[in-house]
């Protein structure tokens, strides 16, 4: 991963959301935290170390295992002001909440009034050997519900600044941090860093010949085809979306008018993935720009495996991109 | 016929007989008590009417029979309170300030319901009268109010949270886990659990092995009572210790209201899976029945006056119903908005 040099002062992705935390935690009183062993322990991957210290325990509540319990709870105090900030000690647990946040809080502004200003996170992804329920992409299972917002960070800049927007927003957003990047993503942080908004998706690389829409970890699998296949003299487009819900529809469509050949890239199994939505999009508002079929490169439709080769199969890659690349140029 | 679901202690029982508990409240408190019993019953044979008609969109969902686990509950909150009603507590609704206009735009998708439209029968709220609307899903308001409860603690107040559960209900693991979440946070959340003989056809012995919903408690290391639901002073005076316990940092409890539900789960439910006797049975205990009888035998009202504030209720009603009536449906295009705040 060549996007993952830093300088000296450079802090790591896990590092850049912690600190969205911190400052948030700062400047708003309402700001609290609760999850899974995030108190004492500082959480599964230490994001959360030192808050119980500096913030007290009724600000960093640590839980009994009971994940609905805790978005319910997260709800409850988003309704009456508070702005809580859930952590999924692992981003699949997510599922047991999955009620909590699909039927209570995703249209509770829409039928009666009351936002809920709540963020889920947790880390999501796989390449880490984790198996099947530590390693999972769930965005596919929550992109279809109305009133919800994703968001799914791959630099260091965005970690934090979709962290801070993600904490400022009135509507439950569901943060997917990806694990895989939390040490190996490094960049420097300004002394007050941005946020940014939620919804708006980046060009992470110019490039006139295919675009590949990404996200999350396989924005830097993107890159770094993107270098090689520079090489054989095509220049991808990058996006990054960095917003699942609500789509940059514009962003996407743009690029897509541009470049004429579309590739959407994402670490979810195939079938009901965002990359169908995104794919079918372009081909309802695009097709007479398209020189090619929409294609996407996912996941296999299988549980994530454990072994690594098994894994390395299932997931993504540089290799796998390269190759669909060189075929989509073709057309 | 009780073995289906717990009965009461057999003292309480024996009590409940003929005589209502013994209350602190005073003669005015009671008489609104049998105000809004009243009322709820009244608004729901409207709605019944009004369904047979054709006019409500939807199911109906009655709480015939247990008005008194509402009405005497809700009575018990104070102003800063919240509550999280569900589908039978029309009486609760009530007592907090809802309006029967309001529930029957709501079941009739009017455009000048209190969701303008966009959800149905009960399911609404309003925070500026401490009320939270439930979803359908049973046992998810349980840790959503244990959060509001979360937030007043940290905000510094004092507000208690009350929410209610079925007998059924409380077979979900959302009840579980809100209330061991309430209980290790020592949360002041109070949850009625009204064991009302059936959630839809399933009766309770279906539900859980143990004969009392309230031996849950225990296990969550909180405070729990058995009450005569279809005693309101009764129901009332339970709440009223609870609220004060979660008040005064004592945490939460669990109230098992025994009552029954007098009809099916909706209004096209015949309840034919009921038998007959346990109707005629719980039809002989009827809360509203008992309760003005004790008026009546403690001299507190004159059956004059009872007369007159049901009189004085349907007269209210025909307005209210008319006002619904004569709402239009909302514009199709109103469904747009509002999916983010």
């Amino acid at each position: 991963m060549s996007a993952a040099a830093g300088g000296e002062g450079a802090v790591t992705y896990l590092a850049a959301i912690r600190r969205a935390m911190w400052d948030a935690m700062e400047s708003d009183e309402r700001v609290f935290m609760i999850g899974e062993d995030i108190g004492t322990y500082g959480g599964a991957f230490r994001v959360t170390q030192g808050f119980l210290e500096r913030f007290g325990e009724e600000r960093v509540i640590d839980t009994p295992i009971s994940e609905s319990a805790i978005v319910g709870a997260a709800i409850g105090a988003a309704m009456m002001g508070r702005r809580p900030v859930v952590e999924m000690q692992f981003i699949d647990f997510i599922a047991c909440a999955f009620n909590q946040i699909v039927n209570f809080a995703a249209p509770n502004h829409y039928r009666w009034g009351p936002a809920v200003p709540m963020v889920v996170r947790g880390p999501c992804g796989g390449n880490v050997h984790g198996s099947a329920f530590h390693s999972q992409n769930p965005e596919g299972f929550f992109h279809r519900a109305p009133g919800l917002k994703i968001v799914a960070p791959a630099t260091v800049a965005d970690a934090y600044g979709l962290m801070r927007s993600a904490i400022d927003d009135l509507n439950p957003v569901l943060f997917f941090e990806h694990k895989y990047l939390y040490r190996r993503v490094k960049a420097e942080l300004p002394e007050n860093p941005a946020p940014v908004d939620i919804g708006k998706a980046r060009i992470a690389r110019e490039g006139k010949d295919l675009s590949v829409i990404t996200y999350g970890a396989m924005l830097h699998v993107a890159l770094e085809a993107a270098e090689i296949l520079s090489g054989d003299g095509i220049e991808l487009e990058v996006l990054d979306l960095r917003t699942l819900k609500p789509l940059d529809d514009e962003a996407i469509l743009a690029t897509v008018r541009k470049t004429n050949r579309v590739l959407v890239l994402n670490e979810e199994p195939r079938t009901g993935s965002l990359a169908g939505e995104v794919a079918a999009r372009i081909a309802e508002s695009a097709f007479e720009w398209l020189d090619g079929p929409v294609q996407r490169l996912t996941c296999l439709d299988t549980p994530v495996p454990y072994s690594p080769p098994m894994e390395a199969f299932y997931l993504p890659n540089v290799e796998k991109l390269v190759a669909q690349v060189r075929q989509l140029s073709s057309y | 016929m009780s073995k289906n679901f717990g009965p009461l202690h057999p003292k309480a029982q024996e009590e409940s007989a003929d005589r209502l508990a013994a209350t602190s409240l005073g003669p005015e408190d009671q008489k609104r008590l049998y105000h809004f019993m009243t009322l709820t019953r009244r608004v729901e044979a409207r709605l019944s009417n009004l369904y047979r008609q054709g006019k409500v969109v939807g199911g109906l969902y009655s709480g015939h029979g247990q008005e008194a686990t509402s009405v005497g509950s809700a009575y018990a909150l104070g102003p800063d309170d919240f509550m999280g009603p569900i589908i039978r507590n029309l009486g609760s609704m009530l007592v907090r300030g809802v309006q029967p206009r309001e529930v029957m735009t709501q079941y009739m998708a009017r455009g000048t319901s209190p969701t303008g439209g966009k959800d149905g029968n009960t399911h609404f709220g309003d925070l500026e009268r401490g009320l939270v609307a439930p979803i359908s899903m049973l046992g998810a308001l349980i840790p959503v109010m244990a959060g509001v409860a979360l937030a007043g603690r940290m905000e510094g107040k004092d507000w208690v949270a009350l929410t209610y559960i079925g007998d059924g209900g409380t077979s979900t693991g959302d009840f579980h886990e809100g209330m061991n979440f309430a209980a290790v946070e020592n949360l002041p959340l109070v949850v009625i659990a009204e064991n009302n003989g059936y959630a839809y056809s399933t009766p309770t012995r279906k539900q859980m092995r143990c004969r009392d919903i309230v031996s849950k408690a225990v296990g969550y290391g909180i405070a729990g009572e058995i009450v005569d639901g279809n005693d309101v002073l009764a129901v009332y005076e339970a709440t009223r210790r609870a609220v004060e316990r979660g008040r005064q940092g004592g945490g939460p409890t669990l109230i098992e209201s025994k009552t029954f539900r007098m009809k099916g789960h909706a209004e096209h439910d015949d309840a034919g899976y009921v038998p007959e006797e346990l109707f005629e049975e719980w039809a002989a205990k009827d809360p509203i029945a008992r309760f003005e009888k004790h008026l009546l035998s403690t001299e507190l009202a004159s059956q004059e006056e009872l007369d007159g504030i049901a009189a004085e209720i349907e007269k209210s009603l025909d307005a209210e119903v008319d006002f619904a009536l004569e709402s239009p449906f909302p514009p199709a295009e109103r469904a747009l908005e509002g999916v983010f705040a």
